[in-house]
């Protein structure tokens, strides 16, 4: 085995109110400068440095702020967050408490997948037993703060977990993406400075205050830090969440999940992309591979037009309709897959859609825009030959 | 919705600024608009970058705004001036250096140094993306649309050189046109889903007859439940169709039995013209806004082969006689006879997008609405009895045609109860827009012509008929006469300018004080009246939810639906924004200043009917003919 499993972080030695205890008697700016330098990058996929947004949080002038847990997990093949919740539920919540400590919020909200309404009696029982000890409500632990949670069932969509949207839906309206900037952290739930965070991003927390960045940033790249839960899925022996180390590869994965034949991985859900043989020695870091939460192997018995249409016909029925290139854009990238399906389409349509792909990456509004290309592109490009060896009655 | 009251609040909060800065903030997503900051101009500067070029911009402004400002153009879709941002046609993005993405110039908010490129290649080629996806999913030719060269995508798509649709195009049409109402059309084939219409309803509006229904590519533009817009709260008053950039609102359009009418020698064909469209029609014919052009029309309208021309200042004028009247008979009732069944405040009635709102949501208080009908509906009343026992012709042989800026005013004139003459008082309204096309179809270039007259009698209204097309004009007007009716004096303000009932303040109020009053309106000696003036329903809500809170008290209140009264309304030349609006307006009180007849109550053919026909005002024959009443209508 390759792979340094010895060193694990959330699914290691957990002590409740440890982390708590110490951050409530740190300053928000010792939290924060923690942080900071142990170099978390959110878990829910864009990656964004959690101390940087807390920080930006903490300056916010507007009060009350908000501590919001995105656990929406819409993203196809991914349960990571499933496992966290279901199990682990309590670092998760210390982690949003020192959020709230750190950026001067008093309520944490957990914006809970639909799907994931079979937990909500578990999730009250721990909150309620974690009030009762004093770890969460009134004068957490005769520290003078105060905090408290309350979980909200999201609402069904893919995009609500998009962060905005989310804000939007618990807001009551429509799960639509705002504009940013603003970003929540300036002008979040109902208009007050917002930190939204992964999961997992959140479960990481308690570990890092307790036992330093340093011991944080012991494993991991240089620019990815830490390890990171991967929902593995597809044609493997053994599927599963699995917490590895940044910069493990994805050779190494298939190995470890028992995976054969192996013609292709999808790395980053739905809105991530598609690698061929040629890359599997990639490491999977935010500089690298970006991972997001979910492997999905395709073994080669796939039909890879097949496996994007998939993705694509997700994309076109999760778009919120809200902003053209992704609403129209989608579709006509379904409708290129089709007409490649007949062997209608000729290369250079083929070429102008790849333009098309490229440019809803960047003029979409939010990020399920933006990052809905992903699949096209990146299946068109890695799986040409295939695709293109279709039989074809149109060519020009 | 959870949240109203937050929304609700806020919105008031940046209901001052918002004005200023000429644009509806709100920051709720019923609308998709997302959250626009609460911007507020410091008055600092900061140095920005576009194309090359360093500019000193207002910190505070979009990107949009900012570029606008110094002529640098953007285009623009869903970004409307009078509305909320959505930031989602994705037509004006521009690239931020150091920005992963392009961002949309309509969203973004100046706070620190950028370096902006508004046209590079990045940007030419989305902005071109942009309007061929919407293309492909567009049914339509543009030379059978009426939008043709007033079209805003089409417009871009010159603009950026479309001469070939990658993507296709849609060639049948996939919904059903529903024109239910008989105010709005509206044709989902041309949509391109701007949500400027649901931005004007819900957030200008706030009436809510609109939403985005269904995700992705089944998005559209839905009314409750899907239901044809007849048979929804619609208030009719097209505030939709003029910030829609396409065809897919439009104002259902009589003009095909107004050209039957007129080729129809059996029939008399009457026209009356409101002074808004007046004010605004020359738009169409290339003048500025602001170019009044009422005689010219008249002049276009006999070559058309109206037969006659009133105007319907005349009526404005009867209006006030019979609302001045009505109101100082309510006074007199609550206050010396302490009658509990009349009502105070008096609204105004001459807006039927308001009577319509009143109705739908305001049922409780549809005893306080003036009895008076709109000038319109008065003006086909007395030409199918007065008029046509004048002249000696047969009243079922007259076809009344109204001008209107109104879109409104077409489902009025079909509401049932319209029809106390034996004949239905109004057959026709004609929009601005309408008209201008009837004139275009006949080949007659506007402002060349030589002016004409009104027919007489019913051809001569005052200044203060006049300025009913501008928001406070009514309640301008009526104050003139009851203040001098009561008094025996001129209304005391310079000039009769009435100045703080004036302007585009979206409410406006004021207090008269009433002295040395004539003996028999003792009871009004020392009183203080208090009216308030609002435009645009939402505003208007505001003050009904004031009164029925109990802590607003006003006695008289005019409401107009659309913002700033009749010159902005759903059948005026499009495009609206407030510069148009105030141009308008200006050109309104400009002719009523240069007019000599200021004064309903002075209007001699006013006196004239009056002896001929009613007797006095509110008189048995009035009320027949001139009053009406209203039906309370649910909210779904
Ligand atoms: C379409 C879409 C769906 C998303 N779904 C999720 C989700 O289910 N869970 C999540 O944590 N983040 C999701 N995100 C990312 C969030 O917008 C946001 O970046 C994240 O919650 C921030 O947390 P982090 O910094 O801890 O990663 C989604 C983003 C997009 C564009
Ligand atoms: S990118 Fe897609 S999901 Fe995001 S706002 Fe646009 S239409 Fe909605
Ligand atoms: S709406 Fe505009 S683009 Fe569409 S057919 Fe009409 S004029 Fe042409
Ligand atoms: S006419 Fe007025 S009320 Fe009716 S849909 Fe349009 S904006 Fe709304
Ligand atoms: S009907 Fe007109 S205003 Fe409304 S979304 Fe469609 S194109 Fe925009
Ligand atoms: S005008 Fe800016 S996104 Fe539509």
């Amino acid at each position: 085995m390759l792979i340094d499993s010895k060193k694990q972080i959330l699914f290691s030695e957990f002590t409740p109110g440890y982390g708590l205890s110490i951050a409530l008697k740190m300053s928000p700016e010792k939290i924060i400068d923690i942080m900071i330098r142990s170099t978390l990058r959110g878990r829910g996929g864009a990656g964004f440095p959690t101390g940087l947004k807390w920080q930006a949080t903490a300056k916010a002038q507007k009060t009350p702020k908000y501590i919001v847990c995105n656990a929406d997990e819409g993203e196809p093949g991914t349960f990571k967050d499933r496992i966290l919740l279901s199990d682990y539920s309590e670092k998760l919540f210390e982690g949003m408490t020192i959020a709230g400590k750190a950026v001067g919020s008093n309520k944490g909200i957990v914006y809970l997948r639909g799907e994931y309404r079979y937990l909500l009696k578990k999730l009250d029982k721990v909150l309620n037993r974690l009030r009762k000890i004093g770890y969460l409500g009134k004068n957490i632990l005769n520290s003078g703060f105060d905090f408290d949670i309350e979980i909200v069932l999201g609402s069904g969509a893919y995009i609500c977990g998009e962060e905005t949207a989310l804000i939007e839906s618990l807001e009551g309206n429509r799960g639509e993406a705002r504009n940013k900037p603003p970003f929540p952290t300036d002008e979040g739930y109902l208009g007050c400075p917002t930190v939204v965070n992964n999961v997992e991003t959140f479960s990481y927390v308690p570990y890092i205050i307790n036992k330093g960045a340093d011991w944080f940033m012991e494993i991991g790249t240089e620019k990815s830090k830490g390890s990171k839960l991967f929902s593995i899925s597809g044609d493997v022996k053994f599927p599963g969440v699995y917490e590895l180390p940044f910069g493990v590869s994805i050779a190494e994965i298939l190995e470890l999940v028992g995976a054969r034949d192996t013609k292709a991985v999808q790395v980053g859900g739905a809105s991530g992309i598609c690698i061929s043989k040629k890359d599997f020695d990639k490491p999977l870091a935010f500089e690298s591979l970006p991972p997001g939460g979910s492997i999905i192997v395709f073994n080669k018995s796939r039909d890879m037009l097949k496996v994007l249409k998939n993705f694509i016909e997700f994309f076109v029925e999760e778009s919120c309709g809200q902003c053209t290139p992704c609403r129209e854009g989608n579709y006509r990238l379904l409708e290129a897959v089709e007409k490649l399906e007949r062997g209608e389409c000729s290369i250079n349509y083929l070429k102008v859609l790849r333009k098309l792909a490229e440019s809803m990456k960047y003029t979409s509004k939010c990020g399920l825009g933006q990052t809905s290309p992903n699949a096209f592109l990146s299946i068109i490009d890695n799986f040409k030959g295939e695709i293109l060896a279709r039989p074809k009655k149109v060519n020009d | 919705m959870a949240n109203k009251d937050t929304k609700k609040t806020k919105k008031e909060k940046e209901q001052k600024s918002a004005e200023k800065l000429n644009l509806a903030q709100c920051s709720n997503a019923a609308c998709g608009a997302g959250s626009g900051k609460e911007r507020k101009l410091t008055g600092e500067k900061i140095k920005v970058t576009i194309n090359d070029k360093e500019l000193e911009v207002d910190k505070g402004l979009t990107i949009l705004e900012a570029a606008r400002k110094h002529n640098i153009h953007i285009p623009s879709l869903c970004y409307h001036e009078d509305l909320c941002v959505a930031g989602i046609c994705r037509v004006c993005v521009v690239e931020i250096e150091g920005e992963r993405t392009l961002k949309t110039a309509c969203t973004y908010v100046v706070d620190r140094p950028i370096k902006i490129k508004t046209s590079s290649e990045k940007v030419r080629k989305a902005r071109k993306f942009v309007l061929e996806l919407m293309l492909a999913n567009h049914f339509g030719e543009c030379y059978s649309c009426f939008r043709n060269l007033n079209c805003e995508l089409q417009k871009l798509a010159q603009e950026y050189g479309i001469d070939q649709l990658r993507f296709g195009h849609v060639t049948t049409p996939r919904y059903k046109v529903d024109k239910s109402s008989y105010a709005v059309v509206r044709d989902k084939d041309k949509c391109i889903l701007c949500k400027r219409c649901i931005r004007t309803c819900v957030d200008l509006q706030e009436v809510g007859v609109l939403e985005a229904a269904n995700r992705g590519i089944d998005t559209k533009v839905q009314t409750f439940f899907d239901k044809p817009l007849a048979e929804v709260v619609c208030i009719n008053c097209g505030q939709c169709i003029n910030r829609c950039p396409t065809s897919a609102l439009r104002a259902n359009d009589p003009t095909e039995q107004v050209w039957e009418a007129i080729d129809d020698p059996n029939k008399i064909v009457i026209i009356q013209t409101a002074p808004s469209p007046r004010a605004a029609i020359g738009e169409l014919f290339g003048l500025p806004a602001g170019t009044s052009v009422t005689k010219k029309l008249n002049t276009a309208l006999r070559m058309l082969g109206f037969d006659k021309v009133f105007d319907t200042n005349f009526t404005a004028d009867l209006t006030i006689m019979e609302e001045g009247t009505e109101f100082l008979t309510r006074v007199k009732e609550v206050l010396v006879n302490k009658n509990k069944k009349v009502k105070l405040p008096m609204f105004t009635s001459c807006c039927p997008g308001w009577v319509k709102y009143a109705e739908h949501f305001y049922p409780e208080i549809l005893d306080n609405l003036s009895t008076c009908k709109s000038p319109q509906q008065m003006f086909g009343a007395i030409l199918k009895t007065y008029y046509a026992e004048k002249t000696g012709v047969d009243p079922a042989k007259i076809v009344t045609v109204a001008l209107m800026p109104c879109s409104a005013k077409k489902f009025e004139c079909n509401r049932p109860e319209m029809k106390s003459s034996g004949y239905k008082d109004v057959d026709y309204g004609l929009t601005t827009r309408e008209l201008a096309q009837m004139i275009k179809e006949a080949g007659i270039n506007l402002p060349e012509l030589t002016e004409s007259d009104f027919d007489h009698p019913l051809g001569l209204g005052s200044g203060a008929g006049l300025i009913f097309g501008a928001t406070g004009g009514v309640m301008e007007a009526a104050l003139r006469t009851v203040y001098e009716i009561v008094t025996g004096r001129e209304v005391p303000f310079k000039n009769l300018d009435i100045m703080p009932v004036r302007g585009m303040e979206w409410i406006r109020e004021a207090v008269i004080k009433f002295e040395k009053v004539k003996p028999e309106y003792k009871f009004l000696e020392g009183a203080e009246v208090k009216i308030a003036v609002a435009h645009g329903t939402a505003n208007a809500k505001k003050i009904v939810d004031e009164i029925l809170a109990g802590r607003g008290f006003w006695h008289f209140i005019e409401i107009m639906a659309c913002p700033g009264g009749c010159l902005g309304g759903g059948g005026q030349p499009i495009p609206t924004n407030l510069e148009i609006r105030e141009a308008r307006a200006r050109a309104i009180y400009s002719e009523d200043e240069a007019l000599a007849l200021r004064k309903s109550h002075e209007n001699p053919e006013i006196l004239q009917i009056y002896k001929e026909y009613f007797g006095e005002p509110n008189s048995h024959k009035a009320h027949k003919l001139l009053h009406t009443h209203y039906t309370p209508r649910g909210r779904y």
